[in-house]
């Protein structure tokens, strides 16, 4: 067996259940009557409405930006009218302000009209990139064109793509390797382009070896005149698609504690980003559609859905046939380190990678116990941490001495909980300490 | 993976010393153990129940405890001294300090070390000669006094080496049966065959690692080779390994999660401190057996082990407590 690429400590091999979706195709979900667009889909602050209440708008027409600071605009997804500008269910937190477009089926279908970037100077593509409200879907939404212009002193001289998928159920970012594997990596090229380098490596797990081979293709079409754009198959084991993990992975370099990637020369982008960025420089569509897989055994027909941002997770349900008697809990994300959610209200949002519908005997409820000092979740933690000791610290009430442990440099991969014999919630714990530390 | 998993393949580890102490010490081996693992889990839902806290009896770590218990008791006892170390071991040695995960000593040894002291005579006489022809209720109704023997490190300790070999026989006979589990002693330690099969298949489910079991062997051989005979460099590093308790504290209960440390260096040393402790008692101190003593030492030794050894933090911040 050959050797793939892999980070040396931690992670573990939860069961992948990608098999429920990953052999089938994207598909358009028809639109539904009624989209809902937050106002905040990325890192950063929130966007400032541009239009009014009874306004009309286009599909594409750019409704939120940022005025100040941090952020990236939002595009109206379906044609129509504004119904409301108020406040909607947010993934991650209780209410957040949102735009309710009421959607117009009589409205002419958007047309894109391709254009050849390879003319445009490196600000205008960045321009196409801030204009379409590209952020970084694969994750946290970090803007893609701040991400893009990293400060001078930065030696940047490696693109990674980031093709790992290493959540389980997702399949997301396969069937975009598998169905569009050009487009990535036009995308990779449009960025190197932008960041004026040559050598970009697309990482991808070893249980997706039929995305390997069509990247692999696209790639090796597209690396003449000095790209070099190449895939490096990775061994399957999560996280293995976290930022931190994949550099170590493929380049053997180190981000140093609270460090950013280009500290060490690299820029990661996920595979999906650099398809947006293909659609928005080259055909200048904005990031309005979102490819997101529905799986887990609660739902009636699993799928991986191309859906207009803002559509409610309810009209995703109804078109999907309805829930299973026995759904346990709907965790936006996937299994490790996605929410799980209370209400079906909650709309699609640019960094949604799946939807998972999770039955009673997927979704583990039963009561935690004290920890017995195993030290199994030490093995486990990429980052050398001890979730173990933050866990009983937060339930003494000492949250505040936990960074001695390095609760700022955990990522909240999950690995710890998920190898821990007692089912302490881990992960929750040290959201509770850097909630209570920073204070 | 759970706790409850944990802890019931401990217990289906720790079965075959019992059936074979049966036909090595009698049927009454089997009703003491029984008893043991009984008033274990009683306590352990008495406690439970009068301080008004989930009762936990089902994940298996009481009966882990009534187990152990009985292991390091002598098979000629009467039946009320399990029940008395079983309430020393669940409430006081772990409940009141926290229940599971809080405890600073191993349960187990707390209540022989309260037996030990409490019923001298009893703990450290009732020892039978093992049984040779199947005759299980041999001592099913004899008291103590009838069949008293001596442990062979006992005698190793008190007449020496050549006294051993005249009581048990020959060097190689005694490595035999003492391997196998023939020898006086308490009613789980005698087999280092069987322990050491239960400690591979724990390893193999990946529950315990080598570094403790291995470490403790390993520093027990080596110094009882060194000082433990009439010149240096003469002592029997094997006798010391296969005999007493060493083998079931090295891979039963010093390897306790709560009251060990989790990284390979701290478990390395934790073991070493615990086989020079065993050595030194053994050598030096009144008793002829020392791994109850040396592991009850080294268990408040743990947490600060832990301290010191952490995992290596992947790029930890400029600055950042180590």
């Amino acid at each position: 067996m050959r050797d793939f690429l892999t980070f040396p400590k931690g992670g573990i091999h939860p069961p992948e259940h990608k098999e429920i979706s990953e052999r089938l195709p994207i598909e358009g979900m028809p639109v539904p009557d009624e989209v809902e667009i937050l106002l905040q889909q990325h890192f950063g602050a929130p966007c400032s409405p541009l239009i009014k209440k009874k306004d009309t708008v286009a599909e594409g027409d750019m409704i939120g930006k940022v005025t100040a600071g941090l952020g990236a605009c939002v595009h109206a997804s379906v044609s129509g009218a504004i119904k409301n500008i108020g406040t909607s269910s947010h993934p991650a937190s209780i209410k957040a302000p949102s735009i309710t477009i009421q959607t117009d089926r009589q409205a002419p279908p958007k047309v894109f009209e391709p254009v050849d970037w390879k003319n445009l100077p490196r600000d205008v593509l960045l321009a196409r990139i801030k204009e379409a409200g590209v952020v970084g879907i694969g994750g946290a939404g970090f803007p893609t064109h701040v991400k893009l212009a990293p400060p001078p002193e930065a030696k940047v001289d490696t693109l990674l793509l980031n093709g790992a998928e290493c959540e389980p159920y997702l399949t997301t970012d396969h069937r975009i390797m598998l169905e569009s594997p050009g487009e990535v990596v036009e995308g990779a090229r449009i960025i190197l382009a932008i960041l004026g380098i040559t050598d970009c490596r697309i990482g991808i797990e070893a249980n997706k070896p039929d995305a390997i081979e069509a990247v692999k293709k696209a790639a090796s079409e597209r690396s003449a005149n000095g790209w070099r754009i190449s895939v490096a198959p990775l061994e399957v084991k999560y996280p293995q698609g976290s930022e931190k993990q994949l550099i170590q992975s493929i380049t053997g370099r180190k981000v140093p504690g609270f460090g950013l990637p280009f500290d060490v020369g690299v820029i990661v982008q996920n595979v999906g980003t650099a398809r947006a960025v293909y659609e928005a420089v080259c055909l200048g569509k904005p990031l309005y559609e979102k490819v997101i897989t529905v799986s887990g055994k609660g739902i009636s027909r699993p799928a991986n859905l191309l859906v207009k941002i803002g559509t409610r997770l309810s009209d995703i349900v109804d078109y999907l046939g309805g829930i299973r008697r026995d759904l346990a809990k709907v965790v936006m994300g996937g299994p490790m380190m996605g929410f799980a959610i209370p209400s079906l209200d909650v709309p699609v949002m640019k960094t949604t990678s799946g939807v998972l519908f999770l039955a009673e005997d997927e979704a583990d409820t039963s009561p935690h116990g004290h920890c017995i000092r195993c030290g199994w979740c030490l093995d486990a933690c990429p980052m050398g941490l001890s979730p173990n000791e933050i866990g009983i610290y937060v339930e003494a009430g000492r949250a505040e001495e936990t960074s001695q442990f390095g609760l700022f440099e955990c990522f909240e991969c999950g690995c710890c909980a998920f190898v821990c014999p007692a089912r302490r919630p881990l992960v929750q714990f040290i959201r509770l300490a850097k909630m209570k530390a920073k204070r | 993976m759970s706790v409850e998993r944990i802890m019931w393949t401990v217990v289906v580890c720790l079965l075959p010393p019992l059936i074979l102490s049966v036909f090595v010490f009698g049927i009454q081996t089997l009703f003491i153990t029984l008893v043991s693992v009984a008033s274990c889990a009683a306590t352990e839902a008495v406690t439970q129940k009068l301080l008004h806290r989930p009762i936990t009896i089902r994940d298996g770590s009481a009966v882990v405890t009534g187990l152990l218990l009985a292991y390091v008791i002598p098979p000629a006892v009467s039946f009320w001294i399990p029940i008395l170390g079983a309430v020393m071991s669940i409430y006081i040695a772990k409940h009141l300090l926290g229940g599971i995960g809080f405890n600073i000593f191993n349960p187990a040894l707390i209540g022989r070390a309260f037996l030990v002291a409490t019923f001298p005579v009893a703990m450290t006489s009732a020892w039978l000669v093992p049984i040779r022809d199947f005759s299980i209720f041999k001592y099913a109704g004899g008291g103590i006094d009838a069949v008293s023997t001596a442990t062979p490190l006992y005698v190793l300790k008190h007449y020496g080496m050549a006294e051993v070999t005249a009581r048990f026989g020959s060097t190689l006979k005694i490595y035999g049966d003492f391997f196998l589990g023939w020898q006086p002693g308490c009613i789980g330690e005698t087999s280092a065959l069987l322990l050491i099969l239960g400690g591979l298949f724990l390893l193999y489910k990946g529950y315990i690692t080598w570094h403790i079991p291995v470490s403790i062997l390993f520093t027990v051989g080596l110094l009882t080779w060194v000082f433990g005979g009439d010149k240096p460099f003469t002592g029997d590093p094997i006798l010391a390994v296969i005999s007493g308790g060493l083998m079931l504290g090295a891979i039963f209960m010093a390897t306790d999660y709560v009251t060990s440390p989790t990284q390979p260096t701290a478990k390395l040393i934790f073991g070493a401190g615990i086989g020079i402790l065993t050595v030194l008692i053994r050598l030096k101190g009144g008793y002829p057996e020392g791994i109850c003593y040396a592991i009850l030492l080294m268990n408040p030794l743990a947490p600060a082990l832990e301290g010191w050894f952490r995992p290596k933090r992947f790029a930890p911040p400029k600055g950042a407590v180590k």
